[in-house]
Formats: C-alpha cells, sequence, structure tokens
C-alpha cells in the first residue's frame, strides 16, 4: 500500500517535471523566435542588476569595511544571494501571477488539463532572459573567490554549492508560498516581492550592518539568514553576531527543507479552498 | 478521428443516437434515469458558496448562494444535450463540478465512473473542456504552437494527432489562422480553435460552456456544424451550456433547463414549448411595403416597411408557413428567432401556478 502510494507520487512528480520542460521549452522557442530582442533583454537584465554591485562599489569607496566585511566578502554574500534568487526566479519566479489567473479565472482552464498544476503555473511564461541577472551575480561570485581570504577545506569547498541550492530553496518556497496567499488574497503578489526583494537586498549585506531584531527576525521568522549568512559566517571563518550554536551554520539544508515543506503545504491548501470565479 | 479508438483502457463503443440508451433520458424528468449508471451521473448535486457582501463602514455580512441546489440527471455515452438557462441560473456552475474544478458542496456525481474532484488530473484526459469567455490556448503564442503543447501534455500519439488536428483544420477552417498568436485572433477564430484543441486528444465526452455567445452568425453556424459532426461521427457525447434556444434548436435533441440551480425541464424541446406555450417569431422580408400577412396558425406582430415579424406557436414545424407565405406573397428573405429563454421560463412558472 505504502509502496503504490509512493509510486504514485513518485510518478507525479515525473509528470510534474515532464510537463513543466514540455512548457518552458516552448516559452524558450517562442523567445527565441524573436532573437535579437531576446538579446536585448538579457542584456538589460545583466545590466540593470549590475546597477545594484556599482551602488555597493561605491560605499567602499568611502569605507574599506562595512560591519567589519570586506569588499570581496560582500561580494562573496551578494553573489550567493543573486544566483539564488536568480535561480528560484528563472524557475519558478512565474507563480507570482497566479492571482491574476485566480481573478480572471484563466486559472479554471489549468484545472482541466491532465498535467499538475503547479508545473503548469511555474513554467508559464518561463523567461530566459532571466539568466541576465544570474550570470551578472555569478560574475560576481567569481570575482569575489579571487579576492577573499579563505582557507579552503573540502567542507568549505562542499558549503558553496550546498548554500547555492538552499538558497534557491529557500527564495523558491517563498515564490510559492506568496503564490499560494494569492488564492485568498488575488492582489498580495505586492507583499510576496516585498518579502522575496527586500529578503535578496537584504542578504546583500553582512549581517552585521544589522539590527539584532531584524537578523533575528530574518533568522527564525523567514529564514532569509540561511540563504547565505549562516553558511558565509562559516566559510568567511566569521563569528556569529547572535551568537547561536556553530551548528546552525550548517543548517541551510534543513531550514530549506523545512521552508519548502511549508509552502507546499500551503500550496495545497491553497489548491483545496479555490473556488473558482463567477462569471 | 475516427470512431475505434477513443483513447481508453475500457472498451468503449459509443452508443449512436439512434439506441435506446441514448433516448432513454428524454423519456422522463430530472433523476428518473440516474439510476442505471449512465455516463455522466449526478444525484442530489449541490454548490454553495459564501458571499461576503459589505453592509456597511466596516461591517460585512455573510450568505450564501445556492449556485446549483440539488440537480439530478443521467447522460448516457453519445448523447448531445443542451444545458440552458438564464444569466446566473449555475451552468458554468455545473460545468466546473463535472470537470473536477469545484469541489460540489454535497450530492453525488460521477464521469465516466470518475470523482471528478477527487480524480480531476485522471479525468482530464478523458474530458474535453472549452469554456466560452476564456481561452484553454496560449494568449502569446500562435495556434500551432498550442496545438503542439496540447500533443506533448496529453501523450497523443503522433499518427493519432496529425490525424486529429488534419480533420479539425479543415472542418473549422483554421489552416489560414495556424501562424497567428491567439491573442490577435477574433473571438469567432479564436473559438474555433478552442474547440479543436478540445478534441486533439479523442476527448469521450466534451463539454462547452456558452460556446456561441458573442459570436457571428457564421461563425455560429460553423460551430454548431462542427459540433454536430463530431457528435454524429464519433460518437463523442456533447453537454452544452447556452442560453440562446437556437444552438438547441439546430444541435440537441435533450434539453435541460435550468434556473435559480433548479433543473426545471428535462426533456425534448417539443415538451419544452408544449409545457411553455411559448412561441418563435418568423421574420419575413418583402419585396414591398405591404399590409400585415395574414396565414393560418401565425399572426402578424409588426410590420416595418417591407419587414414583418410573425409570432406562431414554438410547438409548430415553420415549413408549412413558410410555403404558404411564399406562394401567396412576394418574398426576398426569412428567418426563424427562438424564443428567448427567460421568457420560456416565466411562461413555465405562470403555466404552473395557473393550475
Ligand atoms: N466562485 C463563485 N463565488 C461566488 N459566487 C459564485 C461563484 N461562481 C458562481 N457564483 C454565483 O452562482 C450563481 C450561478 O453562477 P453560474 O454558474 O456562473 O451561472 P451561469 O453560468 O448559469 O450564468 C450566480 O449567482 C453567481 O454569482
Ligand atoms: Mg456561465
Amino acid at each position: 500500500m505504502a509502496e503504490d502510494l509512493r509510486a504514485v507520487e513518485g510518478s507525479r512528480l515525473a509528470d510534474g517535471v515532464r510537463a513543466y520542460l514540455i512548457i518552458a521549452w516552448m516559452w524558450v522557442r517562442s523567445t527565441m523566435a524573436y532573437r535579437a530582442s531576446f538579446i536585448m533583454l538579457t542584456i538589460g537584465q545583466f545590466l540593470g542588476s549590475g546597477l545594484d554591485f556599482a551602488a555597493i562599489m561605491l560605499m567602499f569607496a568611502h569605507t574599506p569595511h562595512l560591519g567589519g566585511f570586506s569588499l570581496g566578502e560582500v561580494a562573496f554574500l551578494y553573489g550567493t544571494s543573486g544566483v539564488a534568487l536568480g535561480l528560484a526566479d528563472l524557475l519558478i519566479g512565474n507563480t507570482d501571477k497566479l492571482g491574476q489567473r485566480v481573478r480572471d479565472g484563466s486559472f479554471d482552464t489549468l484545472l482541466v488539463r491532465p498535467v499538475p498544476v503547479f508545473a503548469q503555473v511555474a513554467a508559464d511564461r518561463f523567461a530566459l532572459r532571466r539568466v541576465g541577472r544570474i550570470s551578472q551575480t555569478a560574475v560576481v561570485l567569481g570575482w569575489s573567490f579571487t579576492v577573499i581570504e579563505v582557507d579552503w577545506t573540502v567542507g568549505r569547498v562542499l558549503m558553496v554549492p550546498l548554500m547555492i541550492l538552499s538558497g534557491t530553496a529557500i527564495f523558491g518556497s517563498l515564490f510559492v508560498l506568496g503564490a499560494a496567499f494569492q488564492f485568498w488574497a488575488s492582489d498580495a503578489a505586492e507583499v510576496q516581492n516585498a518579502f522575496i526583494y527586500g529578503g535578496n537586498t537584504l542578504t546583500q549585506f553582512p549581517p552585521t550592518v544589522f539590527a539584532k531584531d531584524l537578523v533575528r527576525g530574518a533568522t527564525f521568522l523567514v529564514p532569509l539568514a540561511f540563504v547565505n549568512w549562516m553558511p558565509a559566517l562559516y566559510i568567511l571563518g566569521r563569528p556569529d553576531p547572535l551568537a547561536l550554536p556553530r551548528l546552525m551554520d550548517f543548517a541551510s539544508p534543513v531550514a530549506a527543507a523545512l521552508s519548502c515543506a511549508v509552502a507546499a503545504l500551503a500550496w495545497r491548501a491553497g489548491l483545496r479552498g479555490y473556488r473558482s470565479t463567477g462569471s | 478521428m475516427s470512431i475505434e479508438s477513443s483513447g481508453t483502457a475500457e472498451p468503449s463503443t459509443p452508443s449512436t443516437p439512434s439506441e435506446p440508451s441514448a433516448t432513454a433520458g428524454r423519456a422522463a424528468c430530472a433523476g428518473a434515469t440516474a439510476a442505471r449508471g449512465g455516463f455522466i451521473e449526478l444525484d442530489g448535486l449541490v454548490k454553495s458558496f459564501t458571499v461576503r457582501r459589505k453592509a456597511g463602514v466596516l461591517r460585512r455580512t455573510k450568505h450564501e448562494v445556492r449556485a446549483v441546489d440539488g440537480i439530478s440527471f443521467s447522460v448516457a455515452r453519445g448523447e448531445m444535450v443542451g444545458y440552458i438557462g438564464p444569466n446566473g441560473a449555475g451552468k458554468s456552475t455545473t460545468i466546473k463540478m463535472l470537470t473536477g474544478i469545484l469541489v460540489p458542496t454535497s450530492g453525488r456525481l460521477t464521469v465516466a465512473g470518475l470523482d471528478p474532484a477527487r480524480e480531476r488530473t485522471r479525468l482530464a484526459r478523458r474530458i474535453g473542456v472549452v469554456f466560452g469567455q476564456r481561452t484553454t490556448l496560449w494568449w502569446d503564442l500562435p495556434l500551432r504552437d498550442s496545438y503542439h503543447l496540447m500533443r506533448r501534455m496529453y501523450r497523443i500519439p503522433d499518427a493519432r494527432y496529425r490525424q486529429n488536428l488534419d480533420h479539425c483544420t479543415e472542418l473549422l477552417d483554421l489552416g489560414p489562422l495556424m501562424d497567428v498568436p491567439v491573442r490577435q485572433l477574433s473571438l469567432g477564430q479564436r473559438m474555433r480553435g478552442d474547440i479543436a484543441a478540445a478534441l486533439l486528444h479523442d476527448p469521450e465526452v466534451l463539454y462547452l460552456d456558452e460556446p456561441t455567445i458573442g459570436l457571428d452568425v457564421v461563425s455560429k453556424a460553423k460551430v454548431r456544424e462542427f459540433l454536430r459532426t463530431v457528435n454524429e461521427e464519433l460518437g463523442t457525447t456533447v453537454l452544452l451550456t447556452t442560453h440562446d434556444l437556437t444552438d438547441i434548436e439546430q444541435l440537441c435533441e435533450r434539453v435541460m433547463v435550468i434556473d435559480h440551480g433548479r433543473l426545471v425541464h428535462d426533456g425534448g424541446l417539443d415538451a419544452l414549448h408544449a409545457d411553455g406555450g411559448s412561441e418563435r417569431t418568423l421574420v419575413v422580408d418583402l419585396e414591398r411595403e405591404l399590409p400585415p400577412i395574414e396565414v393560418e396558425g401565425a399572426r402578424a406582430v409588426r410590420v416595418e416597411g417591407p419587414r414583418q415579424w410573425l409570432a406562431f406557436p414554438a410547438s409548430a414545424s415553420a415549413a408549412p408557413l413558410v410555403a404558404e407565405i411564399a406562394a401567396e406573397y412576394p418574398l426576398v428573405d426569412l428567418s426563424v428567432r427562438e424564443p428567448a429563454i427567460e421568457d420560456v421560463i416565466a411562461r413555465m412558472y405562470a403555466d404552473r401556478s395557473a393550475l
């Protein structure tokens, strides 16, 4: 029985991934029909998101340290947070359009197709131009490796991909949580964006520059601290401003799994409560 | 699209409309046929919504809207049924429950032996749905790409897909539209595109929610013609909602009328008209202005220049009337108008309270 159930769940997941890839690929193909415009938009994203970092460099023109962190170290935070958000945004960022679909009733049409509805929502209007942001932040991250002084043990090396994956999952679950909320309040996209992009800005800077309460909130309420702060403290060999146990530096995958679980539950509840619209 | 494969594991021999199972539903009113496992089975189905209304500056009152209020009916495989009622009667809500979009508040419901809300994704493979007011197509993609996506999503075998697409393209005249993004299509074109999309995977049942709303005369005719072909040639069960009696007149032998969430008629269109004693209108264009036409079985209700409106009982045939007029008057053009559904229902109620 349990095995059957697992098989069913497994095939649902496979179905979902397959549907996601089919839809996303269709959008990529249709984008490529206007190749010049795609290239312009991607470059635009690259430059636009580069402005952020230019602002940070300007700050360092006046001070060698920010909350005790060097430019290279801040670049490391900026890069990890940016790549994580960029990946989450690329993969499921379009879930924030859900409210609009609920409002105009087009969500109904997704429900009558034989593939998981989440895959359809996530892959809808898959925008490859978002690699613009990902590559810009990746360039900054790459540069940071050349300037930060780290004793690169195996653990520290492995921590880098692990924190990026965890960060992607955490930002991703914020997207899903926000989308689930839009089942009830179909105009909640603003709140969601405030959390996600606010969280991104927050984690671009060291935790030491913020008030302790804010850092606490970002650790225990919205698990933003696990996107990069905690693992970065370990990699950079810094003390924890909240003086939490060292074990917390390694807790990012756990925090990511937890937030994914919460997001999945919220999504299910939202979907179950969906009541369509009267015409 | 051919009859032998309906894309399911079950052996399905679609009954032709002449078989008794298909006509059984016409014999009696609500629920009488529900006992013998039809393809679509509803038993005491209810859907209520809680609506919050502003009742003051801050106060809000909750109240319950029973959009569907205890509906029972049964539709056999291969039937083509009209589901008709005024705006807000509960037609769309019924369709949404039949497709698994909405969970019924109470009552029993099965489609092809499945519980739509619980087995929505599984059922989706076996049904086709067309919403008149919203498209299932991808707004920014050309029709061709939308269909291609459908093929992949429904895992339609290649040969099958080609065959079905060619068939639809031909009958619905989609050829010139294939490379046009959906958002650039006219309402009629988009509707035809949507209907084709709903049929590519050989669904056993096709639901259409107001497929002719807002369409021009030519598109309406094309859509009706196509639906008739699908039902007759492929044996696809068709349930269509509309508030235009003309759709029903031209397509369905069986019509269910819903009003305020309740089924008020289930049977033939003739019986509906006999029930309500409603009248159809013959619009006659003559060569020149003439005094009101006088013929047996109809009366002129309006004259405007060379155009005249004649009312006759909806249960009567228009043919003898037309023949008679054509013989005695210089006829240029004519058309028949069905009574408005609101009038038919109003008459039904009037009749009942008179009893
Ligand atoms: N999602 C919903 N929330 C609240 N009320 C609804 C909803 N859907 C339908 N209704 C109400 O239920 C009634 C029936 O609606 P509907 O089924 O759309 O009617 P029809 O399709 O026959 O025009 C209407 O009064 C409508 O306002
Ligand atoms: Mg409706």
